[in-house]
């Protein structure tokens, strides 16, 4: 009998907030959004955030994770793959490299904006699909500071929204926007984030548990330009404040409209992934 | 001389001209030390009570045509120091595939699992049992096949031909984990005058519709498991397995709510022409319930009931005839991904019947896995079918080293 643990990642599109925000310079909204209440600002802008992440149709890139618990280092690689679904969320694939053990193994998911996702890893040693529960979102994701709902694609209608107030990071203006979790079955009660107000970046992220105590703070670093309109992190730090643990996440080799199509996600695709 | 080429060249250079250029090949796999002891003693004074393996299973594949072609080789070996049947080797894959816009096709040497429950994999049936290997029979014997799946929205339907049968293989004399008297391997009777090279068909049909996973299946062929039937063997009696034609249809069902999974696998099988199979059905349902986050270290528990019932009666084969396997996987979501499994399966219509397990793994470590298996069988009526094995319970500890 092997019942193999359903290693659920649900490595969407990854990071969240985190990924493509445009660079299509606008004004910032501060101005036009004076008039609004701190709730309907911070929803304009989280809408505008996801506005400019809009068009990248399929994306690839190779993602390394190092866990620093003291003096150790672990690393784990692997794969994602990317499909941006019009009116729904987005599909991804995670392929793993490493540890040896677990290369071969992958996940699929399908976001929804509006329901529970699907999700279905496969085991390569027994050429197992398994459906899996998309309800573990606030577990650790391999063993990291990570959990796998802080890598879930980000989708406005999951969160309701507070702006707080302007501030800056770095030398760059920011504004700071409360989410909420619509899911009960986050692991957070909320999440602080400073957006950049030039490219509507994030630059930072505090996770607050369910006591509302701080847990961990997220920091995204060296953004590149991609099609000369999506920003992505190159590095992002994760260090939980609760055991000093710390997680690095390096994104590289970013590919867009690669030609990826729906039946590069399917359970077919799954099986065969490498 | 600079023109010209010898053998092995000209080989390489049709190899490359076969494998196109920006083909991507990659070697992996893992090489494993175990050990193995047997509490109680032998059923038989020839069997042993400890044993020492070693696995190499190393894994190469080839892809171009930008992945749309491959070739995947997958190779198995263990040596075993007290059972010499169960020292064996096995081409697990050895196929090329080729994957168009909405179809798939394999040629070769494959390994295919159907199903969803956990406890027994009644509708699995392309690939015959490494019956050596170990107890939960997950392991599984290439198959050579020819498969075509066609990728449609309404499913996907998987077409098999399956021009060779591989027999099952039992045992030695010294081994653990056998009949007694001895199964005899390489002694196989069929029902098919065409015996090991009866050609086998199988179709499937399956579909992924929201919450709900489902899986119908057909095969007509050599039964994968054999009847045994008593044979004079060195002045004494031994077992010789006999393979029936049979037919087998399927179904898999799957439904996902939330951290609940129900799922159901049941099966018809018939005897085809002279056969001496009786009718059979079968079925497995249950469901997975997953427990997460259940201490401040985000240990996850998922518990399994599932429910086993067979139309044959103890005597002929089902362990699983009238059965409740209880179980669980316990992940505690480390830097080492250890994980628990553990199960019972205890027989409804005798108190005297069970088997349970306990695997352990945990990382060492990038690279080395630490696993420990613990099964034990306990059975007091000489016609239940786990009876054979009552005293064949074990502990194993072994290491993997994976690349």
């Amino acid at each position: 009998m092997t019942i193999t643990k359903p290693l659920a990642l649900s490595i969407s599109l990854a990071f969240s907030l985190l990924l493509a925000l445009p660079s299509t310079a606008q004004e910032s909204l501060s101005a036009d959004t004076q008039q609004l209440s701190p709730q309907a600002k911070g929803l304009t802008i989280a809408k505008e955030m996801k506005a400019r992440d809009r068009g990248w149709q399929d994306s690839s890139a190779d993602m390394e994770m190092v866990l620093h618990i003291g003096k150790r280092e672990s690393r784990r690689e692997m794969r994602i793959l990317a499909l941006e679904v019009a009116d729904d969320g987005d599909k991804s694939m995670t392929i793993f490299d490493s540890p040896n053990d677990v290369k071969g193994t992958a996940f699929l998911s399908f976001t929804h904006t509006n329901a529970m996702d699907d999700q279905w890893l496969y085991l390569p040693a027994l050429k197992r699909v398994k459906r899996i529960s998309s309800k573990n979102k606030s577990g650790p994701f391999m063993g990291s500071e990570f959990a796998y709902e802080d890598l879930n694609s980000f989708e406005v209608e999951q969160y309701d929204y507070r702006w707080l107030r302007d501030e800056t990071v770095d030398g760059q203006d920011c504004f700071v926007i409360e989410s909420t979790p619509r899911d009960q079955y986050s692991g957070y009660s909320k999440q602080v984030a400073w957006v950049d107000k030039t490219h509507y970046r994030v630059l930072k992220i505090d996770f607050y548990d369910r006591k509302d105590t701080l847990l961990k703070t997220l920091t995204l670093s060296d953004y590149k330009l991609h099609l000369n309109k999506f920003w992505r992190p190159t590095t992002q730090s994760m260090v939980n404040h609760k055991n000093q643990r710390r997680t690095e996440v390096f994104l590289r080799n970013y590919q867009f409209g690669t030609g990826l199509d729906e039946s590069d996600f399917t359970e077919n695709s799954l099986k065969r992934a490498r | 001389m600079k023109y010209c080429l010898t053998t092995l060249q000209a080989l390489s250079l049709a190899t490359i001209t076969l494998l196109p250029l920006c083909a991507h090949s990659e070697l992996l796999g893992y090489i494993g030390l175990q050990g193995r002891t047997y509490p109680m003693s032998a059923a038989e004074s020839a069997q042993g009570s400890e044993t020492l393996s070693v696995v190499i299973a190393p894994e190469w594949f080839s892809q171009w045509n930008d992945g749309d072609d491959s070739f995947n080789i997958k190779a198995f070996y263990r040596y075993d120091s007290l059972d010499e049947e169960r020292s064996h080797g096995d081409l697990r894959e050895f196929y090329w595939q080729h994957v168009g816009a909405d179809w798939e096709l394999s040629v070769g040497i494959n390994t295919v699992f159907w199903g969803v429950t956990e406890s027994q994999h009644l509708v699995d049936i392309i690939n015959q049992t490494d019956f050596v290997e170990s107890a939960d029979g997950e392991d599984k014997l290439g198959q050579p096949m020819i498969h075509f799946a066609s990728i449609k929205d309404w499913g996907v339907i998987d077409v098999f031909i399956l021009p060779q049968f591989r027999p099952r293989q039992f045992a030695g004399e010294a081994g653990r984990l056998r009949s007694t008297p001895l199964t005899i391997n390489n002694q196989e009777v069929y029902q098919s005058s065409k015996e090991e090279s009866h050609i086998d068909y199988a179709l499937r049909w399956s579909h992924y519709l929201g919450d709900w996973n489902l899986g119908l299946s057909w095969f007509q062929g050599t039964s994968r498991e054999p009847l045994y039937q008593a044979i004079s063997y060195k002045d004494g009696i031994a077992l010789a397995a006999y393979y029936p034609l049979i037919e087998q249809s399927g179904i898999d069902a799957q439904y996902i709510s939330g951290d609940w999974l129900w799922k159901l696998e049941a099966i018809h099988r018939r005897g085809i022409g002279h056969s001496p199979t009786e009718d059979l059905s079968a079925s497995t349902a249950g469901f997975e319930y997953t427990f997460t986050g259940i201490n401040s270290r985000f240990w996850d528990l998922g518990l399994l009931l599932e429910y086993s019932w067979d139309s044959r009666g103890t005597a002929q084969a089902g362990i699983f005839q009238n059965d409740l396997f209880t179980g669980g996987r316990l992940s505690l979501n480390d830097i080492a991904s250890s994980e628990v499994l553990f199960g019972l399966s205890q027989d409804l219509d005798d108190a005297q019947s069970r088997s349970a397990v306990i695997e352990a793994s945990t990382r060492i470590g990038d690279t080395m896995r630490l696993v420990g298996e613990l099964y034990h069988f306990h059975s007091t009526r000489s016609d239940d079918p786990l009876y054979i094995i009552r005293r064949d319970s074990y502990l194993e500890l072994g290491l993997e080293f994976y690349f």
